[in-house]
């Protein structure tokens, strides 16, 4: 059985976890000013830490890859965008212990041998603006950042910046053209960010989870987070349990744990209900069904079963749930957040809203599966972001699982379900 | 531009200080919005120019970027901007019902602000925090775990005058101009208010604790 092993939430009970008085005294980073910048880029690959934003890149290789000795500025931006539907891990990380992020901030500018660090947090949460501010301040004011940091001869500048609403906007170059001032649309890659990102220098993106991950990481050892996880996804991370589960919340374990035992510590599927489909990762990763219980949470058995372990969003929902409402659903906010900048999924996003409303109200047919499919081939793989070939994750996977709810939908000329059904205070 | 000279004094302090973050000035442009934001409830035409003329930028570059964002208002957004979540997984759990609900009580739409300035709706999408569903936001703070009647209830207590407390921030609740000008990055002392984390926040350490549940040493 796997248990759950608290590292990053484990002071969120202190009431003053956020706070310097409550998280410790940055003794990883004190340890990592002492060591060579190269020998933590090396620790941090054989840890294996791999991205927690979603796409799992080890993280030690990319910032192996920042070009040193070449004279230029180089910068860290870190991630805390977090807007994929159903990903609520990085916003209360940050809200209880911005200073873990903090510290790994310093030791991750160290290493790659930046001077000056962004935290590009989205707006929409005021409060954890003012506790990422709040730890900013308190960490300049005890010599933790600024000129000569901890008495070494190491300087860094910390500059924390609100987004302005744009899911987009956490596409890594959409994330970098919006903090040089712009529009947050994409940029073509090569050349990827470690050669040419933040006003065209070398920058490691990373996101909140795995930059707050490493000074445990340069505490314990690379072989204690090895140590954790399975064999090619190592260590710990938080798996976020939503919708009609017993005991939603935050729950952070090694990887490879199952929902099965996820589900089991959390009380199960709210009383009296049974589980119907879930999202491993976000709205982005194909969605999975009860069949897929035991499949462990990582990112090959995941992706080996056809869905992406993503940022482990397990958005759970029972047999009330209409899944051609939660595509739906999901498919206006792709159309809403498509930036505009390709045609694919610009007009694609458009047009699988029009077809699904219609299929929802029961006003289809059978030959309009078929088209939001095709419309979803001419998606995945042309667009110029992921965000498009996250868009028709839900649609293929729906079709796939759920066929004979679409054809009932034209069947009884509209939706089976009741919503009233689903919903928290709905009838027991 | 219609600002007065104090008024204009004042934003371009806080301007200037908040563009000596950026190795280069055009990264301050975001941060200005909000902050003229913070002065008129919305991006003004004022402000609009205003951010041109400090960045040296053209108006239509700078109306090219606040455009992009949904959190720029076009026109004066309510003292109290009132968000339901209707991404799927909070309008499964109720955020739709609540939102239909909310607006026929409230008698305005999406993006429509009540006659006596006090309150604006919008159906926004996942604010991360769907261990919290159904949730709404007020001026970008969380209202947890809300139904039909505390939305309402809420709702009606934001144009009454009386004090709403956010479920995970600070005591009081304060206007979308204040809220504006901490997200243009110069945040009032309030960071200490509010619980750490509370709730399904703290669901998977509880269960861990109760078994005795660590990592490695
Ligand atoms: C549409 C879209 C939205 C994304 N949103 C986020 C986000 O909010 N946070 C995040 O860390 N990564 C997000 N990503 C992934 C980033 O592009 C990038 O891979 C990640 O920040 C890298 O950090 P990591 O290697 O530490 O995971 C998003 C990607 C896409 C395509
Ligand atoms: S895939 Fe969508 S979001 Fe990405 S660049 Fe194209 S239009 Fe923009
Ligand atoms: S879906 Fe509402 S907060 Fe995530």
């Amino acid at each position: 059985m796997t248990t759950l092993t608290p590292i990053l939430t484990k002071n969120w009970d202190l009431p003053n976890s956020f706070t310097l008085e409550g998280y410790g005294d940055y003794s990883a980073a004190k340890k990592a000013l002492g060591m060579e910048p190269d020998a933590i880029i090396q620790a941090v690959k054989d840890s294996g830490l791999r991205g927690r934003g979603g796409a799992g890149f080890p993280t030690g290789m990319k910032w192996g890859f920042i070009p040193q000795g070449d004279g230029k500025p180089h910068y860290l931006v870190v991630n805390a965008d977090e807007s994929e539907p159903g990903t609520c891990k990085d916003i209360p990380l940050m809200m209880a212990n911005p200073h873990a992020l903090v510290e790994g901030i310093i030791i991750t500018a160290y290493a790659i041998r930046a001077n000056h660090a962004f935290i590009y947090v989205r707006g929409e949460v005021v409060h954890v603006v003012r506790r990422l501010h709040a730890a900013v301040r308190e960490a300049y004011e005890k010599g933790y950042l600024g000129n000569g940091i901890m008495g070494s001869g190491f300087d860094l500048e910390l500059v924390v910046h609100s987004g302005a609403g744009a899911y987009i906007c956490g596409e890594e170059t959409a994330l970098l053209d919006s903090l040089e001032g712009f529009r947050g649309q994409p940029r073509l890659k090569p050349p990827f960010p470690a050669v040419a990102g933040l006003y065209a220098a070398p920058t490691v993106i990373n996101n909140v989870e795995s930059i707050a991950s490493v000074p445990s990481i340069v505490a314990n050892g690379a072989d204690w987070f090895a140590g954790m996880g399975t064999e090619k996804s190592k260590g710990f991370g938080i798996f976020s349990l939503s919708g009609h589960v017993t005991r939603p919340g935050q729950y952070e374990a090694p990887l490879g744990i199952t929902l099965r035992e996820l589900l089991d510590m959390a009380g199960g599927i709210r009383e009296g209900h049974q589980l119907k489909f879930w999202t491993p990762g976000g709205s982005s990763t194909p969605i999975f069904t009860e069949e897929h219980l035991d499949v462990p949470l990582d990112f090959e058995s995941v992706g080996a079963k056809g869905s992406m372990l993503g940022t482990r969003a397990l958005q759970i929902f029972d047999e009330t749930t209409c899944v051609l409402r939660a595509t739906l659903r999901w498919t206006e906010f792709y159309a809403h957040e498509s930036c505009g900048k390709c045609t694919p999924c610009r007009e694609g996003t458009y047009w699988l809203k029009q077809v699904l409303k219609r299929l929802e109200a029961g006003q289809g047919g059978e030959e309009d599966i078929a088209t939001i499919t095709d419309i979803a081939d001419n998606i995945l793989g042309r667009s110029f972001c992921a965000l498009g070939d996250g868009a028709t994750s839900p649609i293929y996977s729906s079709v796939k699982y759920f066929r004979d709810e679409y054809l009932k939908h034209f069947e009884i000329g509209g939706c089976p379900f009741d919503p009233a059904l689903s919903t928290v205070w709905g009838p027991k | 531009m219609t600002y007065s000279p104090e008024v204009r004094e004042r934003l371009e302090t806080d301007a200037k200080e908040i563009i000596g973050r950026y190795p280069k000035t055009r990264s301050a442009l975001l941060p200005l919005l909000h902050l003229v934001q913070s002065e008129d409830g919305y991006v003004s035409d004022d402000g609009h120019e205003f951010c041109a003329e400090i960045l040296g930028l053209s108006k239509a570059e700078v109306v090219g970027v606040s455009t992009f964002y949904t959190m720029y208002k076009r026109k004066p957004a309510g003292e109290y901007h009132v968000g339901v979540c209707i991404n799927t997984l909070c309008a499964v759990m109720g955020g739709d019902q609540i939102w239909s609900e909310l607006t026929e009580h409230v008698g305005v739409g999406a993006d429509e602000t009540t006659a006596d300035g006090k309150v604006s709706l919008e159906r926004i999408e996942c604010n991360a925090a769907c261990d919290f569903a159904p949730v709404m936001m007020v001026n970008w703070e969380f209202f947890d775990n809300q139904t039909p009647e505390s939305a309402k209830q809420l709702v009606d207590d934001l144009r009454d005058g009386r004090a709403v407390s956010p479920t995970r921030g600070p005591k009081k609740l304060c206007s979308f101009k204040d809220a504006s000008r901490i997200l243009a990055g110069l945040p009032d002392d309030l960071a200490g208010d509010g619980p750490a984390a509370s709730g399904p926040s703290l669901e998977g350490l509880r269960i861990a604790k109760a078994n005795g549940w660590e990592a490695p040493k």
